[in-house]
Order: structure tokens, then sequence, then C-alpha cells
């Protein structure tokens, strides 16, 4: 008798999430499948409004990385309007979403994972969240909250709000960073950056102990992919689109985001509200492929900075050369920050950072275009048409949680194999497919395990659709 | 004096006015010894949310069967209820949608237009909740003890709101600071 197995709610990624975990008849796990149930329409409600409104109606996608969809939108308006944007408008752009990278990927550590890390998979779920860290290790907690304000702070202090700033906009950006700014930006340095270092080194000291997981938390060879700069070096902003396999072999190389269509497919499952992208030279699912923090330090040469490359270094002797554990997204996103840093401090002292020169002004000369940006998740790709007012006809957006969609779901078929044996839910199971899950930081998993606990209900259910057993964990 | 017990509830939403409260940073810590945060965010298991809570923060507005479920269950259980954010005030963004008429016009968009594979709209009943035709703001479904607009609140207003709850009095929401939108 085969049994569906509901875990509900997991986390959230742009709304509720559940899995479902199948079991053939000798009770061992058949599939399971990581559900998404929120959906709000953005590619059909944008219809028909102006083309300079979008980056301020798409930053309310996500509350997490706002900044990417206000990047990528004025990108896509840059193109629609034929300009090459000023220098000073493209650093202090880039300023914006490597202050970005630095709040969600500390949110992402410091607030959600290291609880899990430091208290344990298997401690109470009820202790097991940022107030628990605060009681445990007030002292990361306190720089880790730090950490994560240094880059909220910064994006306030070029956008006027940390959260859905007005500032990025077609043809570059309002205004730069004052002097004063800079100086907050140049004093908190150093604190930033010691932050980092230690909490590198503590997750180096932690993961031989994490063997287990490493090799359980969705362990599996697939496709890589992300923007590069020059010279194959690691890119945020701007560059051109690599894939690579896993064994570190350079798929496909060169791509402009302009051309999407033809190397990304989109399936859909009757199960999910996310779309499942996929390469579609491979085809689907066969075409599955890893976007973000693992992805881009998969794929690059050298990071590009000092103390990052020498960490890149490190991780690649680690992980045995490519990382295609997905727990290894925990320690790429520590990279991702300290690069990030090294870059702020080299921006902060650029003089362009403080030039009113930021924005080229010009009407609709193009009524297509398709704009890209590293999201912390991932890469992000925004495509619109438009009339020759600039009213929006039709918009696409992939968004950089979706792409690991076919990953995600894999992932937590690898959790459930490993802790689900003859009908049995082992101890501890529920807490590793919601770590497995969280290793990805999909979109709004932060602010799930950020305040609180989450509760979780399995249900055992039979095929004629009998709950026949269910745990909760309060 | 007891804890309060504090919950903050995500329907239909960005996470932005969430994330605006963790910009209370390092007033987390504070809070830590004031409140016990019972319930945050939302689980689609109405089971889960727990009896008596105080005060609970609730983002985003009501558009999908799951979100209004949630909300009824919170509002039986909560004895002061705020409407947290734009979204959840007014319907804002994910409002945008009510003016194309049935939530079919979105769906049909998203999945058999912009799709290039086994197109067809997702409907998994008792997984996928269906989405209401007509998404609505909190106080359209519950009634609500207080408004907090803004996309998101700043840190500085969700501060100036919950304070004065944790001490048994009302905040006043007067002034562009309080209750400025967007």
């Amino acid at each position: 008798m085969s049994k569906t197995i509901v875990i509900d709610p997991v986390t959230r990624i742009e709304g509720h999430a559940k899995i479902s975990v199948y079991l053939d008849d000798a009770g061992e796990v058949e599939d399971a499948r990581f559900h998404v149930v929120e959906f709000r329409g953005f590619e059909k409600f944008c219809e028909g409004r102006p083309m300079w409104e979008m980056a301020g109606i798409t930053a309310r996608i996500c509350g997490i990385c706002p900044v990417s969809h206000l990047l990528a939108s004025a990108k896509t308006g840059d193109k629609i309007q034929a300009v090459k944007i000023p220098i000073a408008g493209e650093k202090l752009r880039r300023m914006m979403n490597l202050a970005q990278i630095t709040q969600s990927h500390a949110l992402s550590f410091f607030h959600l994972s290291s609880p899990d890390f430091l208290l344990g998979w298997d401690s109470d779920p009820a202790k097991r969240n940022v107030f628990g860290l605060i009681a445990a290790d007030p002292d990361l907690a306190r720089s880790g909250i730090r950490l994560r304000q240094f880059g909220q702070k910064i994006i306030e202090l070029l956008g006027a709000k940390k959260i859905h700033p007005s500032w990025a906009v077609p043809g570059g950006v309002r205004s730069p960073l004052s002097e004063e700014s800079c100086t907050w930006i140049r004093d908190r340095l150093p604190e930033s950056r010691q932050t980092i270092e230690t909490a590198l080194g503590l997750f180096k000291t932690l993961l031989d102990r994490f063997s287990t997981e490493v090799e359980t938390f969705g362990k599996f060879p697939s496709l890589f992919m992300g923007l590069v700069g020059k010279d194959g070096l690691w890119e945020h902003y701007d560059g051109k689109i690599r894939f690579t396999d896993s064994d570190g072999n350079i798929v496909a190389d060169n791509l402009s985001e302009d051309d999407y269509e033809s190397y990304l497919g989109e399936a859909v499952e009757p199960w999910s509200y996310l779309k499942f992208p996929y390469y579609k030279p491979l085809g689907y699912p066969n075409g599955i492929y890893r976007v973000g923090p693992l992805a881009r330090v998969n794929i690059c040469s050298r990071m590009g900075t000092e103390a990052a490359d020498r960490e890149l270094l490190e991780f690649r002797d680690r992980a045995g050369g490519v990382a295609t554990s997905s727990f290894y997204y925990h320690y790429a996103r520590l990279i991702e920050i300290l690069c990030a840093i090294e870059h702020i401090e080299q921006l902060v002292n650029d003089p362009d950072i403080v030039s009113p020169r930021t924005r080229a002004t010009a009407g609709i000369n193009n009524l297509e275009g398709v704009g890209v940006s590293e999201a912390p998740r991932g890469t992000l790709f925004h495509h619109y048409k438009v009339d020759e007012n600039g009213l929006i006809k039709k918009v696409n957006l992939i968004i950089a949680t979706g792409q690991n969609n076919l990953a995600m779901n894999k992932t937590v078929t690898q959790i459930a194999q490993h802790f689900i044996h003859n009908n049995e839910i082992q101890e501890g199971m529920l807490n590793r497919v919601e770590a497995g899950i969280r290793a990805f930081d999909p979109c709004l998993s932060c602010s799930t395990h950020a305040a609180g606990q989450m509760p979780l209900h399995i249900e055992l259910i039979d095929a004629k659709g009998t709950v026949v057993n269910q745990v909760y964990r309060q | 004096m007891d804890k309060i017990r504090l919950a903050t509830v995500w329907l239909g939403g960005c996470s932005g006015c969430h994330m605006s409260f963790l910009d209370l940073d390092e007033w987390l810590i504070e809070l830590a010894e004031k409140v016990d945060i019972v319930f945050s965010p939302v689980a689609s298991d109405i089971k889960e949310y727990p009896e008596n809570v105080d005060v609970c923060l609730v983002e985003g507005a009501v558009a999908n069967e799951e979100n209004m479920e949630l909300l009824i269950e919170a509002r039986k259980r909560t004895k002061f209820l705020i409407s947290f954010g734009d979204c959840a005030v007014t319907a804002n963004v994910p409002g945008m949608r009510n003016m194309l008429g049935k939530a079919e016009t979105v769906l049909k968009r998203c999945y058999l237009e912009l799709s290039d594979e086994t197109r067809q709209l997702p409907h998994f009943p008792g997984i996928v909740p269906e989405l209401l035709d007509r998404v609505r703001p909190v106080h359209e479904v519950v009634d609500v003890d207080l408004f907090m607009p803004g996309c998101p609140p700043s840190a500085q207003r969700i501060l100036a709101t919950v304070e004065p709850l944790l001490r048994g009095e009302l905040p006043e929401m007067k002034g562009r600071p309080m209750i400025k939108f967007g």
C-alpha cells in the first residue's frame, strides 16, 4: 500500500511551501515534492503601467532582495532607452547590490542558519531561532545583527530607505553618496570585516562535524549558472552568462541575457505555483541547474579580491574541486559577504561614488529590453515589451529562487530517502528537511526562522486518503 | 509581569514588513526580554496558531483560501490585531490584479503563455491553495484594532507602535512619521 506524507508548511519562498513524500509499497521513498503555494501575478497586472514604475512595483515582489528587482528593472529600462549609463551610476548601483548581498546573506547565515549549526539540528525548535541564538551566543548574534545592519544602512544611505528605496532608475540612479555617508561606511568597515572573518573561521571548524549533512543535503551533479566578468571573474551586476558542469567544464559561455529564451525554458507542474526553469539544450527535467552563491563561486575563475580569493582556494580544496553539495551554499555565502565587503571598501574610496553625474536621460528608443542582475539567491531576468509611450505591453520575470526549483526538489527527495525507511519517519528528519531547503535560502524563508519557530505537521496518508499517522512538531 | 505573547502573521505580501521588523536590529535583543514570540510567521496549518495571543502583526493582503482561513483563526485567538503595512491596510500591490477580473487572467499569463513545457494551470486540491478572485485588505475580512501603514513601515514606526503596547498603552497613530503610506 503506497502512502503519501505531507509536511505542511516547510518554509516559505514567496509564500508558503509544503513538502509531500511519496512512499512505495515497501515503505521506501519513491519521490518527494517541494510545493510553493503562493502566486501574485506580476507578469499580468503590470501591463499598461509606465515602464518607469516597474522598478517600484517589482521591488514589491520581495522584501528581502528588493534591490535585485530595482536593478534588473532599471537595467531593462537602460536598454529600452538605449542609453549607456554614466560610470558613477554604475558604481553606485554596484555599491547598493553589494550592500544587499551583505545584508541578505548575513540574515541567512546568522539569523536563521547559525542556530542549526550552533544549537544543533535536533535542539528545541522553540529556541532554534535568532532569539535562541541571542540567549546561547549573544556576541555572535549581536555581530550578525550588526553586519546585516551594515548592509541595510548602506542601502538607506544611497536610496533613503532600507527596504523598497526609489533610487535606481532607467538611465542610472537618482543620487550619489554624500561625504558623510562615505565616512559612516568607512568607520564601520573594520567591524564588518572582523565579523565575517570570525564567521568563516567558525563555519570551517564546524564543517568537519557536518559530514552527514554535506553528503545528504542535496549532493548531486548539476549544471551551475551565473554571471561572470572579464576573464571569468566573480560578478554580481553585469557580465555574461556562463554554464558549467559538476566537473568544472564550461558548457556554455559568453551568453547574453538578450537571448535567454534560447537557453532557458520554464516548465509547469500542477502541484506548485513555482515554475521549473531548465537548461533548454538538455530539455526538461534533465536540464537541472543551480544558481546563487554556490553556482557563482563554482563558475568563476577567481573572486577578484585578495581575502576572498584566499578563501576560494581553501573552499575548492575542501570541496575537492567543484562543490556539488548544496550544504556548501552556506560556505559560499560567507565568501561572498567577504568579497562584497572588500569591494565596498574599494568603491567607498572611489571619487566617482560622490559624483553628481549619475543619470542619463532619454526617451523610448527600443520597444523591448532584457535586464539581468545577480540577486543574492541567483540570476534574475526582467524582460519588458513596451509601446511608443513606454507603457508596458508584456512582462516576463525569471526569479532566482525559481531556478533552483528542480534542485530543491531533488534535495528534499535525497534527504527523505536518507531519513525515511519502512514507513518510519526517523527523529530529526523534519529539521533536516527544513535545513536542507534552508541551505538554498529561498526567498522569505529568512523571516520564517528569524523570529520564532516553524511548526510542522506531517501526515501519513494511505492510498484511500485516510490519515493513518501524524506527527506534529510544536 | 508575564511576558507579552506576540505573533506575526504573513499573508499575500513580499515579507518587507517582516524584514523591517528585523531592522529593529539590536533592539531585538531587548525585545527578547519583554515578549514571547509565539508564532512567526505564518504556518498554513491553522491548528498551529496558538491560543491567547496578546498582539499579532498581520502582514499582507488576503489573496488565497489559506490566507483567509489563517486570518480568521488568528483573529479568534488574538486580543489585539494590527493591520501591518500597506498590503494589509489597502491590498496594495497584490490587489493590482483585482482590476483584471477573475484570478484566472493572471494565472493564464504565467502558466499557459509564459511557459515552454507541460503548460497547465497549477491545480492540486489540498496542496496548492486556490486564489481568491478578489484580493482583500485585512479589515474586509476581520475586525482590526490598529492600522500601521507603510511600504514597509520603517523600523522606527514599528518601534513607536509596539513599545506602548508592551506597556499596556495605545500608541498615537498620528502625523507623517506614523501613518504615511508608501
